[in-house]
């Protein structure tokens, strides 16, 4: 097989599969050899970036998928019935953001970072198949334990929990924080279409000292 | 224009995005806090930081007096507003109210030499370390979001082999399951004093013979042509039981389908019981 044979073939499996696909995966459906079908899927990265294709090929959740750029969110919004119209809600996003980084966590813990009780917040976000439950502390009242799940990742493009931006020290307190109007447009965010922004995970910049490569693995 | 739609699945959100307006003109300040979205404060830190931000205060040298004010102010215009104010804002009220007794009297000699630490450590410390959440929230949020900003290839439903792929269905799936069932019963319910009982091992037998010999059935198929309340509740937990004896197992092909029933699945083999 020739390689130009191979990154077709490549190209083929991605564009098919619904879900993220693994290394492993292809290298299981095509008998190729691991360390190829990286380098081939490294190769298509780049390719698809540098001509500005509709779609770039990002790894998520521990596998690689082709995804639709931020820029035409919109009009590829318009091929699906119940396309999300609104995000999720501070609360939920906070919620969130302490369990991604603290996993496992308990309810009570969360609710200290927070200030107030978040009940309500956790069953949403196991409803919405964002949080799992992990397991039970071994502490008096076996209190519940939760992390995130696959879905969290590929839902934000995040190759793994180790991709979790560095939590940063607070230095100032002048977070830019976007406005949003009410059509839910941002008005001075940093949302772009740029790759460099978003889809630059390894944990470059940042003052923070605390970085995210303590958390449990994600099985 | 297009004469298919495409099913999004597990990624519809329905939950509303809320904001923070900017405030930067300190000397309105009354007359932002009515510009403010009044009930979109997560939280009484959330508040507190909004305070300290909009005033350019220094978050590690609080002055209490003055945010207690502006705070309990807060307050009373959210009660003027009818809103309900969570107990967790009266419990910060008190916290301040207290530190900024610390701050203004003055201790005993002994007190005094015994407690060296800041009385507002404990605040700042919290605040600290929620600002760092509250931020990290946001830069999540700022990343494009499947389904809203960024799309994938929606996934087959695979008619052909249902129960290949499947993953095993979390309890809150089971409980919204029952629960529908059993509002759609309530629906249909007509007004009859039950006599004969129904007890588990009845429910058992129901389900083994909807069953019959197939391998796998849908959830909701088990209760078809059963409208009584109670006996709905103890096919369920006939259900249940038959899940714990591991003879069935409750499974969905994506977080949001359908919910099925599968009879001893394999994956069940060798594997210790409470896992």
């Amino acid at each position: 097989m020739t390689d130009k044979r191979n990154k077709a073939l490549i190209e083929a499996l991605l564009f098919a599969s619904p879900r993220p696909i693994g290394i492993d995966v292809i290298s299981e459906v095509t008998g190729m050899e691991p360390a190829n079908i990286g380098d081939i899927l490294r190769s298509l990265v780049e390719e698809y970036d540098s001509e500005s294709r509709g779609f770039s090929l990002l790894e998520v959740a521990g596998g690689y998928q082709l995804r639709t750029r931020p820029d035409f969110a919109d009009e590829v919004g318009a091929l699906f019935l119940a396309r999300a119209r609104r995000r999720f809600s501070r609360s939920s996003l906070e919620t969130l953001s302490i369990i991604a980084y603290r996993q496992p966590v308990l309810r009570s813990e969360i609710e200290k970072i927070r200030g107030v009780d978040s009940g309500g917040v956790l069953r949403t976000l196991l409803s919405h198949g964002m949080i799992r439950v992990l397991g039970r502390k071994e502490a008096p009242g076996r209190p519940i334990l939760y992390g995130t799940t696959s879905e969290f990742l590929e839902y934000f493009s995040l190759r793994d929990l180790e991709s979790l931006p560095t939590l940063q020290e607070v230095a100032e307190l002048d977070t830019d924080d976007a406005i949003v109007n009410d059509e839910g447009d941002i008005e001075n965010g940093h949302r772009d279409s740029g790759e460099n922004n978003l889809y630059a995970d390894e944990s470059g910049g940042g003052e923070g000292e605390e970085s995210a490569t303590g958390l449990l693995d994600d099985d | 224009m297009f004469s298919w739609w495409f099913d999004l699945g597990p990624w519809t959100l329905d939950e509303q995005m809320t904001t923070e307006t900017d405030h930067t003109n300190t000397e309105e300040s009354t007359l932002a806090l009515y510009r403010i979205e009044i009930d979109k404060f997560t939280g009484p830190l959330d508040l507190l930081l909004h305070l300290i931000k909009r005033d350019e205060l220094d978050i590690y040298d609080i002055p209490i007096a003055e945010i207690t004010r502006q705070y309990l102010e807060y307050l009373d215009i959210m009660r003027e507003f009818n809103l309900e104010v969570a107990s967790e804002f009266l419990v910060m009220a008190s916290t301040l109210v207290y530190l900024k007794s610390r701050m203004l009297l003055p201790l005993d000699d002994e007190e005094e030499e015994e407690i060296e630490t800041d009385p507002r450590e404990e605040l700042i410390r919290r605040l600290i370390e929620y600002q760092r959440y509250k931020t990290a929230a946001h830069d999540l949020n700022m990343r494009p979001q499947l389904g809203k900003d960024i799309f994938v290839r929606p996934e087959l439903e695979d008619k052909a082999h249902p129960d290949d792929h499947f993953i095993e269905a979390s309890l809150f799936q089971l409980m919204d399951a029952f629960a529908r069932v059993l509002s759609e019963a309530e629906k249909r319910r007509p007004h009859e004093i039950i006599k004969d009982a129904f007890s588990i091992e009845d429910g058992v037998e129901h389900v083994w013979s909807a069953f019959e010999n197939k391998k796998s059935m849908k959830f909701d198929e088990l209760f078809t042509g059963s409208e009584n309340r109670r006996k709905i509740v103890t096919i369920f937990l006939a259900i249940l039981e038959l899940m714990k004896r591991r003879q069935l197992m409750a499974v969905q092909q994506d977080h949001d389908g359908p919910l099925r029933l599968i009879v001893e699945p394999a994956e069940y083999s060798g594997r210790p019981p409470g896992e």
